[in-house]
């Protein structure tokens, strides 16, 4: 596991974090490959893992009966994907879909979870981190519900 | 400074005339001051004055026979330097060609030869009004050719104001109520038992005009009575307006809550750009003939408080009262110094005076200012 | 003919050579002087003023190569008047000029920068001259970033060129759309995401904007977030504009005027009217 200790202290998302922390964190963390149109998660499903992803793309989608799925976000190298593990019921509210060959690490949410609730400092500094993540996205959102480029005539 | 009897005030009139230069200057017409084309003194408002306070104008009897014991009416010049209406282009469509050529400068104004104007009577205000759109037609990079042909053949008699109304606060904008240049021949009225007026010459046009005219040097005495007269319209200002920083004042307090507060009594009529002396926005209209073989391209005055004037693809910018109201002050108090080098207001008052609704810019910009409203001394 | 096609207020006919639809509601006319010798140089990110007959004038910006001059190239989206009257222009038709009016792209004064290219929407097509202009001296800049965004896939303007500077190895292109059904292999999410990931060094970088005002205003908060400091953001503002001369009054955006001191504007010159609203 010391390959995927150094993965994450150099993860801007982990930056700061102290090293026994993430040596817990990377306890709980497996290498895992996508192929393109794979299915990293479904809607409903129990949401077990998140992910960081290394290489490839993930388009996060909403499916709609009448019209098929819609892409509502998409991730690229580098991003965090998932944080309905922390939240209970823990089920996933979107389909995670692969659009290219995609490596990622998983994080087992049990795991992680266990670990939150023995260690409170890790608990709140990944908390911390989450926080900033749901803002962005957030953020992101807001904008786009703006439909920034449309023009009414 | 000579001195010109009143006597001799149709020969002067008649020089300028015999020299091609139609004349334009105020006369009553239903109840106001307007501009138009006079031809003797007679045509003046002799023994007229007006009153003036906001959204409020009427015209009263003198007590002597002054040709310009008046403040300004509604018309300004501009409207013969910068007219209402002027066609820009005309189109001729041939199968998929087009062809579009410019009227002439000369022949632009609304279908009628350009005349050489002789304007009689330009209060200071006036005056300075005229060398502020100077520098938006002539001297800010384009040169509009219809304002460059009517301004390079005018002559311009100022009068100084012995007059100022409830309204006027051209002392405070530096621009009254004394000519200072700008004019070819600058009068300051007397009127009383003697009835003459002190002349001065600010070009070689004038000269000539006031050598030819029967004149004589003026006396101390003459001189020490026009001057009374001119100190006694900068006594009579009804308004004040403190300019010191209103530039800064204005343009770092757009969200002053003084602004909502004057769009619910402002009824973007519109009026107070139409009547402004030197406010320049123009629209272009477009025509056709039923035919669509020919079309054409008219220049009218615009307003920056219509809905259209602000309008892009899908929405207006200012779409709110308020912001209208704030572009057209803050344009006129603040924004005009860095545009143009100087301020476009010049205190003639006529926005308060034709307001419907009274609202007074003085005001306005005391409020921002945050100093409590003072009640202005109101005579004539 | 007019000496000059900027200082008049008459516009000067050219014919339509070429017209190509884009994307449904956005096409592009290339026009071509009428004596056919005549040239139009213009500067990246300037615009003209086109009157179409008996309809009207408005300003649309120059979409063409600077390096071609002989081509006035315009790409406009179907939003009022006028520009639906333009949409029914065919090859041989004529169309009114005068311009080209406007500031330029700082692109000589990026030479030695990395570039930032941000395009919402029709923005693309007044930075697609800055675009070959920077690729015709690439030698002279640092990384090339362009990131692009539209309303859908369908809305993507220029895909062919798109595709070309993509497949370049010198430019870092990046698009993104608002929404897209399933299958679409591209980004999803506003331009403003894209800004972080960009391969550019913020200390030595020129950001050149161009879109809706909500979506520049955006991006410019990402910008300064990634510590691109406000003299080297460019943006291009948009007005109201009847002359394009500065002396009609209608483009004012605080005390300057769009058609002269603008469209483009260094950030820094314009950042204490950005904020404020309806001015």
């Amino acid at each position: 596991m010391e390959n995927l200790e150094q993965l994450l202290e150099h993860h801007p998302f982990f930056k700061g974090l102290e090293p026994k922390h993430i040596k817990l964190v990377a306890g709980c963390g497996s290498n895992v490959k996508f192929e393109a149109g794979e299915f990293l998660f479904k809607e409903g499903e129990e949401a077990n893992a998140f992910f960081i992803l290394r290489r490839g793309k993930i388009a996060v989608e909403a499916f709609a009966a009448e019209r098929g799925s819609i892409i509502i976000d998409t991730l690229n190298d580098g991003d965090i994907l998932g944080w309905s593990w922390l939240i209970p019921p823990y089920n996933w509210h979107f389909d995670a879909k692969a659009v290219e060959l995609t490596r990622a690490v998983a994080l087992d949410a049990r795991c992680l979870r266990t670990k939150c609730e023995e260690d409170h400092d890790l608990g709140y500094e990944l908390l911390k981190r989450f926080a900033q993540i749901i803002e962005d996205r957030l953020q992101a959102t807001r904008i786009q519900l703006l439909d920034l480029y449309s023009v009414s005539s | 400074m000579f001195t010109v009897d009143r006597t001799n005030v149709d020969q002067l009139f008649r020089l300028l005339q015999q020299k091609g230069y139609t004349l334009i200057g105020p006369t009553v017409r239903d109840g106001a001051l307007i501009l138009d084309a006079i031809s003797s003194a007679s045509d003046l408002p002799v023994g007229w004055t007006d009153d003036q306070g906001p959204a409020h104008y009427r015209l009263r009897r003198r007590d002597d026979a002054s040709l310009f014991g008046y403040s300004v009416g509604a018309h300004s010049w501009k409207r013969y330097l910068f007219p209402p209406a002027v066609k820009l282009v005309d189109a001729r469509r041939q199968g998929r060609s087009m062809d579009c050529t410019s009227p002439s400068p000369d022949s632009a104004s609304q279908g009628t030869p350009l005349k050489k104007y002789a304007f009689i009577g330009v209060k200071p205000c006036e005056l300075n009004a005229i060398l502020i759109q100077d520098k938006v037609f002539l001297g800010s990079g384009t040169v509009d050719p219809f304002y460059k042909a009517a301004r390079e053949r005018l002559f311009i008699v100022a009068a100084n104001c012995t007059q100022a109304s409830g309204t006027c606060f051209c002392a405070s904008m530096d621009a009254g109520p004394r000519a200072q240049r700008g004019f070819d021949l600058a009068i300051t009225e007397v009127a009383g038992k003697q009835h003459y007026f002190v002349i001065d010459a600010g070009s070689k046009k004038g000269t000539e005009i006031l050598l030819e005219l029967p004149h004589r040097k003026s006396s101390q005495q003459e001189l020490d009575e026009a001057a009374r007269r001119v100190q006694k319209a900068t006594d009579q200002m009804g308004r004040q307006l403190d300019t010191a920083g209103v530039r800064d004042l204005l343009l770092k307090n757009p969200e002053h809550p003084r602004w909502e507060e004057v769009s619910q009594r402002c009824l973007n009529c519109a009026n107070c750009t139409l009547v402004c002396p030197t406010c320049f926005c123009s629209s272009v209209e477009d025509t056709t003939d039923l035919a669509g073989k020919t079309a054409e391209r008219w220049r009218r005055w615009d307003s920056c408080f219509t809905l259209d004037f602000s309008y892009i693809h899908g929405g207006c910018i200012r779409s709110s009262g308020k912001s209208r109201f704030r572009q057209w002050m803050t344009h006129k108090l603040a924004s005009w110094n860095d545009q143009f080098g100087s301020s476009g207001c010049v205190g003639c008052g006529r926005c308060i005076t034709w307001c419907p609704v009274g609202i007074d810019i003085t005001e306005e910009v005391r409020a921002i200012r945050g100093t409590k409203r003072q009640e202005q001394l109101m005579h004539s | 003919m007019n000496d000059s096609l900027n200082s008049t207020m008459v516009p000067t006919p050219f014919r339509v050579q070429r017209v190509r639809r884009e994307t449904h509601d956005t096409f592009t006319l290339e026009l071509r002087p009428p004596d056919g010798s005549r040239t139009l140089p213009f500067a990246p990110g300037q615009f003209n003023m086109l009157y179409m007959f008996g309809v009207g004038e408005v300003p649309i910006s120059i979409s063409g190569d600077p390096s071609h001059p002989e081509r006035i190239v315009h790409t406009t989206r179907v939003v009022g008047t006028v520009t639906r009257a333009m949409h029914t222009l065919k090859p041989s038709d004529s169309l009114g000029v005068r311009g080209p009016f406007g500031t330029p792209w700082p692109v000589e004064k990026a030479y030695g920068s990395d570039i930032m290219i941000i395009a919402g929407g029709i923005g693309l097509a007044p930075l697609r001259p800055a675009v070959y202009q920077i690729l015709s001296q690439r030698e002279k800049f640092g990384k090339v970033v362009i990131l692009s965004g539209t309303r859908t896939p369908a809305d993507i303007l220029f895909r062919k060129e798109m595709e070309q500077w993509r497949s370049r190895f010198d430019v870092d292109l990046f698009t993104t759309v608002d929404r897209a059904m399933s299958g679409w292999k591209g980004n999803v999410g506003v331009v403003t995401t894209l800004i972080s990931r960009a391969p550019v060094d913020p200390q030595n970088s020129v950001a050149m904007v161009c879109g809706p005002e909500v979506m520049m205003r955006f991006t410019v908060m990402e910008l300064q977030k990634r510590g691109i400091g406000g003299d080297r953001i460019y943006v291009s503002m948009e007005r109201n504009m009847k002359c394009g001369l500065g002396l009609c009054g209608h483009c004012q955006y605080g005390p300057t005027f769009v058609c002269k001191d603008g469209p483009v504007y260094p950030f820094n010159r314009i950042k204490d009217y950005f904020a404020i609203r309806e001015i």
